[in-house]
C-alpha cells in the first residue's frame, strides 16, 4: 500500500512536468491551430541555458528568471519571423518547419554543450518533512513551482486586460480585430509564454533525468498524451491531463510489476512506459480526439 | 460550444505536366548503372565502399518513395516512417538469422509484414487529419526503440545487442564482390518498385488517391471509399519503406533497436521534402540527399566550424534543420519541383 | 467642416473577384447614413472595405485621414466600431468580458467607466447577464451586446451590419430606439446597413441604394421614404 501511494505521489510529481508541457502545447494550439513539435527541444535548450548561467556563478533563482525572459523573447521572435509568414501555408509545410526547429535546437544544444550527460543540481534544499517517505524534496519543489506557474498564468489570463485580449484573439481572431486587438502580436505573446512554461518545466526536470540533449523527447510524448487526454483545446484540461498521465503511467508500471512478482508473468513494466504513452495517444485520437474537457470540433465543409 | 477547423491538409501539389520520365536517357542511365559493377569494379575505379554508398542511396530513395506515396499523393502526414523501416529491417534480419532464409525471399515477407502494419496503423489514423496524424506518427516514432526492446520480443530480436547477419555471396560465381552484387540487387528492386509506383499512380487508384488528397469531402460524395483507400495507402507506403528497411538490414548486416530512433523518421521526411514530396524523381533525389548528407555532413560541418571559428561544434542536423526551413520558404515542392518549374520556364519561347 | 467619412471610387475584391465598383459615400459628423439593397448587393462588403477586412482600391478617408490599406485593428483604434453580420460576440467569454475586451487599449479609466454606465443604462438586460457566457444569450441580447461592445471602444463612427437580422419586431424597435439615442446623446455617427428599409430610413439622414456593387441611388432618407415610385423600383415596396 505504501508503495502504491509512493507511485501515485511520484506520478503527480512527474505529472507536474507533463502538465506544464501540455499547457505550453495547448496555448500554442488554441491560438494558432498548430502543434509545436519543437516544444520539448526548446525546453531542453532553456534548461541548458540555465545550467550555463549557473556555471557562470549565478544562483538558480536568479538564472531562471533571466532564462525565462530570454526564452520568452526567443518564442516571440520565432513566431513573428518564422511562423507568422506561413499562416496560410499547408499543414505539412508548417509541420516540417516545426521539425526543422526541433532538429536545430536539439543539435545546437549538442554542438554547444556536447552530448555527454551533465548533472543539474536541484535548486531545492534537502529538507525533511512530513510525507518525505513518498516524495523527495525536489519532487515537492517541482510540484510547487509548477502549481505556482500555472496559477500565475491562470490569473494572468483571467484577470488582466492583456490576458483577456489574448483569449479573445485565440477564440475569435476576426472579432478580436474588430475591438482593436493586435491579433498577430497576441499570437507572438502566446508563443513567448509557452516558451517560458517550457523553460520552467525543463529546468525542473533536468535534475531528475540529467541534462542531455535527448532528455525531453520522451517527456514531450507524455506531454502530448496529457494534452490529448485533457483536451487539446482546453488549457485547464491539458493540465489535468498531464497529471492524469503522470499517475497513470506509474500505476500501470506498478501493477505490471506486481503481476510479475506474484505470478511470474511479465506483461508490462517500467520499460514500456513510452509504449503506454503511444497507446494512450492512439486511443484518445481514435475514440475521443477532443479529450475529456475539450470542446467538440466541427469540420467546416 | 463548438469550434471549427479546416481539415484539408493540402500538400504542395506536384508540378503539373509533371514529368514523362520515360525518355530514352533514363534507360541509358539505368543500363549504365547496371554495368558499373562489371566495369568499374574490375578496373578498381569504384571501390566496394562506393558501391555500398550507392546502394544505400538507392535504399533511402525507396524509403523516401514510401513516404512520398503517402504524403505527396494522398495528403497524409507521417513523422513515423522509421517504424516501418524498422519492421522491414527486423523481418529480414530475423528470417535470415533464425530461419536461414535466403535474403531475396525475405523481401516479399518484409513487404507483407509492413503492408499489414501500415494498414493496421492506417485504420485508426483514418479519422485523423493534418497535425493530429503528425502527432500520432510522432508518438510512434519516439516509441519505436522501446517497442523493439520489449521483453517478449527478445527471443526474436535479441534485444539491445541486436542481430548480426552476413551478406550473401553473388550467385553463379559471377566475378563480383558482395557489395557489387548487392548494388545490382538493390538497383533491380528499386527499378521494379518505382515502375510499380508509376503505374499505381497513373491508374484509377492513383486518381482516387489524388482526389482524396485534394478534396476529401468531395471525393467521399463521389463514391470514393476514402477510408479504405487511406488505410490501403498507408499500407502501401509502409510496404515501400519496409522493403527499404529490409534491404538496409541486408546490406548493413546489422540491426538493433537503437538504429531506429526518431532521427531516422526525420531523415526520411527530410529526404522527401528536399527531393519533392509529390514526385517520383524527387524520391531519388531525396534518397541521394539523405545518404550523401549522412556521409559527408560531418566533414562539411567540421570544415565550416574551423573556417568560421564558431564557439560550438556545428552539427549536421543544425544544417538540416535550417535547410528544411529555408526550403519550405523557397522551394516547397522540393528540388524536383524546382527543376520541373525550371524546365517549363526554359521551354517557353 | 470635413466630413467624418468620405469614400470615393471605392473598389473591393474577394480574391480576384471584384465586388464593389466605384462606390461613393459621404457621412457628416453626427449623421446617420444607410446602405440599402438586395442580398449580395455589396452592402456588407462596403463595411468590410471601410474596416480593412478586404482588399480595396480607391479612397477612404476618416476625418480627412486616409485609412485605405490599414490593418483592421488599426482602423478600429482610430475610432471605428464595427458591429458585424452575425454579431461576432465572443461566445465563450462572459458578457462582462466581452465589454471589457473592447477597452483594453483605452487609457482613460474615467471615460471607460462612464461609457460602461451609459451602455448598461441603454441595455439594462445586460447588467443582469454580466457573468453569463455570451453564447447563451438570446439573439436580441447578443445584438445589444455587440452594439455595446462597439460603444465601449469610444468610437466616433459605428458601422452596423443588419442589426435587425433574425430578431423579433419588438426587439428590433427597441434596438433602433437606442441607436437613435446613441446617435443624438453620445454623438456617434453611424453607417447602417439594413434589409429593413423602412426602419433604416426612419433613422437615417441620407440613404444609398446598392445594386451588384454599384450605387444606383443616393438621396435624402426622408425623400426616398416618401417617394412611392422610388421605393417600388429600388426597394421593392
Amino acid at each position: 500500500m505504501e508503495q502504491l501511494i509512493q507511485q501515485i505521489a511520484s506520478g503527480l510529481a512527474n505529472g507536474a512536468i507533463y502538465a506544464s508541457l501540455a499547457l505550453a502545447l495547448v496555448m500554442i494550439f488554441v491560438s494558432t491551430d498548430h502543434i509545436n513539435f519543437a516544444q520539448g527541444e526548446m525546453a531542453m535548450f532553456s534548461a541548458y541555458l540555465c545550467w550555463q548561467v549557473m556555471q557562470w556563478g549565478l544562483n538558480f533563482w536568479i538564472a531562471l528568471p533571466l532564462v525565462a525572459l530570454g526564452s520568452f523573447l526567443a518564442g516571440v521572435a520565432i513566431q513573428r519571423m518564422i511562423l507568422q509568414p506561413l499562416h496560410n501555408a499547408p499543414v505539412l509545410s508548417v509541420v516540417v518547419v516545426f521539425i526543422g526547429l526541433l532538429t536545430i535546437f536539439h543539435s545546437l544544444a549538442g554542438g554547444i554543450w556536447s552530448f555527454t550527460i551533465k548533472e543539474f543540481p536541484s535548486p531545492f534544499p534537502k529538507v525533511a518533512f512530513a510525507g518525505s517517505g513518498y516524495l523527495g524534496s525536489h519532487q515537492v519543489g517541482m510540484i510547487l513551482v509548477t502549481l505556482l506557474l500555472l496559477f500565475g498564468l491562470y490569473a494572468f489570463f483571467r484577470f488582466t486586460p492583456l490576458g483577456l485580449a489574448m483569449r479573445a484573439a485565440a477564440q475569435n481572431p476576426g472579432s478580436a480585430r474588430l475591438v482593436g486587438v493586435r491579433v498577430d502580436w497576441m499570437l507572438a505573446l502566446g508563443w513567448g509564454l509557452a516558451a517560458v512554461v517550457g523553460a520552467v518545466a525543463g529546468t525542473m526536470v533536468a535534475p531528475v533525468v540529467y541534462l542531455e540533449p535527448n532528455m525531453m523527447a520522451s517527456i514531450l510524448l507524455y506531454g502530448f498524451a496529457g494534452a490529448l487526454v485533457g483536451g487539446i483545446s482546453s488549457p485547464g484540461g491539458a493540465v489535468a491531463g498531464g497529471f492524469i498521465v503522470g499517475v497513470l503511467e506509474n500505476l500501470i508500471a506498478y501493477f505490471g510489476n506486481l503481476l510479475e512478482k506474484t505470478s511470474g508473468i511479465y506483461v508490462i513494466g517500467n520499460g514500456e512506459k513510452l509504449s503506454v504513452a503511444l497507446v494512450i495517444v492512439i486511443i484518445v485520437l481514435t475514440l475521443k480526439p477532443d479529450g475529456l474537457f475539450g470542446q467538440v470540433s466541427i469540420k467546416r465543409v | 460550444m463548438a469550434t471549427t477547423t479546416n481539415p484539408t491538409s493540402q500538400a504542395p501539389v506536384a508540378a503539373p505536366g509533371g514529368v514523362a520520365w520515360r525518355p530514352w536517357w533514363i534507360w541509358i542511365g539505368l543500363a549504365g548503372l547496371a554495368l558499373l559493377p562489371f566495369v568499374g569494379g574490375k578496373t578498381g575505379l569504384i571501390s566496394n565502399f562506393a558501391f555500398l554508398q550507392l546502394s544505400l542511396m538507392i535504399v533511402y530513395a525507396i524509403a523516401v518513395l514510401g513516404l512520398n506515396l503517402l504524403t505527396g499523393f494522398n495528403g497524409q502526414i507521417s513523422l513515423g516512417h522509421g517504424a516501418f523501416f524498422a519492421v522491414g529491417a527486423y523481418t529480414a534480419a530475423i528470417l535470415i538469422d533464425q530461419a536461414n532464409w535466403p535474403f531475396w525471399a525475405t523481401l516479399p515477407m518484409a513487404a507483407l509484414a509492413c503492408f499489414v502494419a501500415g494498414y493496421l496503423f492506417g485504420l485508426p489514423a483514418l479519422r485523423l487529419e493534418g497535425h493530429y496524424l503528425a502527432l500520432a506518427t510522432f508518438a510512434l516514432a519516439v516509441a519505436v526503440p522501446q517497442i523493439l526492446k520489449y521483453r517478449h520480443f527478445e527471443p526474436f530480436t535479441k534485444g539491445v545487442q541486436g542481430i548480426n547477419i552476413f551478406k550473401a555471396d553473388p550467385p553463379f560465381a559471377l566475378p563480383l564482390s558482395s557489395d557489387q552484387w548487392m548494388f545490382l540487387v538493390v538497383l533491380a528492386v528499386a527499378i521494379v518498385m518505382f515502375w510499380a509506383a508509376r503505374n499505381l499512380l497513373d491508374s484509377r487508384i492513383g486518381r482516387a488517391l489524388r482526389a482524396i488528397r485534394d478534396q476529401p469531402l468531395a471525393a467521399d460524395t463521389m463514391g470514393v471509399n476514402s477510408s479504405h483507400y487511406k488505410a490501403v495507402t498507408f499500407g502501401i507506403s509502409a510496404l515501400y519503406t519496409g522493403v527499404a528497411g529490409a534491404l538496409h538490414a541486408i546490406i548493413f548486416e546489422f540491426v538493433s533497436p537503437d538504429s531506429f530512433r526518431f532521427e531516422l523518421s526525420i531523415a526520411i521526411l527530410v529526404g522527401a521534402v528536399v527531393g519533392g514530396i509529390a514526385s517520383l524523381p524527387g524520391a531519388v533525389i531525396g534518397g541521394v540527399f539523405v545518404q550523401a548528407i549522412e556521409k559527408y555532413a560531418d566533414a562539411l560541418t567540421k570544415k565550416i566550424s574551423a573556417t568560421v571559428h564558431l564557439p560550438l561544434e556545428l552539427q549536421p542536423w543544425t544544417i538540416y534543420g535550417i535547410a528544411l526551413i529555408i526550403l519550405i520558404y523557397t522551394m516547397p515542392t522540393g528540388v524536383a519541383g524546382g527543376l520541373s518549374t525550371l524546365r517549363r520556364r526554359l521551354k517557353r519561347p | 467642416m470635413a466630413k467624418l467619412l468620405e469614400v470615393s471610387g471605392l473598389k473591393a475584391y474577394y480574391g480576384s473577384t471584384q465586388a464593389l465598383f466605384d462606390v461613393n459615400l459621404a457621412l457628416d459628423q453626427g449623421g446617420v447614413i444607410t446602405l440599402l439593397g438586395a442580398n449580395g448587393a455589396g452592402k456588407s462588403t462596403t463595411l468590410r472595405a471601410i474596416c480593412g477586412m478586404v482588399r480595396t482600391g480607391g479612397s477612404i478617408r476618416l476625418d480627412g485621414q486616409p485609412i485605405g490599406g490599414k490593418a483592421t485593428e488599426d482602423i478600429v483604434r482610430l475610432g471605428v466600431g464595427h458591429v458585424p453580420e452575425g454579431r461576432g460576440t465572443f461566445a465563450r467569454l462572459t458578457v462582462d468580458e466581452n465589454l471589457r475586451v473592447a477597452t483594453h487599449a483605452r487609457r482613460d479609466k474615467a471615460a471607460v467607466e462612464r461609457d460602461r454606465d451609459m451602455v448598461l443604462e441603454y441595455f439594462p438586460i445586460l447588467k443582469e447577464r454580466l457573468t453569463q457566457q455570451a453564447g447563451t444569450l438570446s439573439g436580441g441580447e447578443q445584438q445589444m451586446l455587440a452594439i455595446s461592445r462597439a460603444l465601449m471602444l469610444g468610437p466616433r463612427l459605428m458601422l452596423l451590419d443588419e442589426p435587425s437580422f433574425g430578431l423579433a419586431p419588438l426587439i428590433v424597435q427597441e434596438i433602433f430606439r437606442i441607436m437613435r439615442r446613441i446617435n443624438s446623446e453620445a454623438r456617434v455617427s453611424m453607417l447602417l446597413v439594413e434589409q429593413n428599409a423602412a426602419l433604416a430610413l426612419d433613422l437615417a439622414d441620407h440613404a444609398y441604394v446598392l445594386e451588384t456593387g454599384r450605387v444606383v441611388l443616393s438621396g435624402e432618407a426622408a425623400v426616398v421614404k416618401s417617394d412611392a415610385a422610388i421605393r417600388k423600383s429600388y426597394l421593392g415596396y
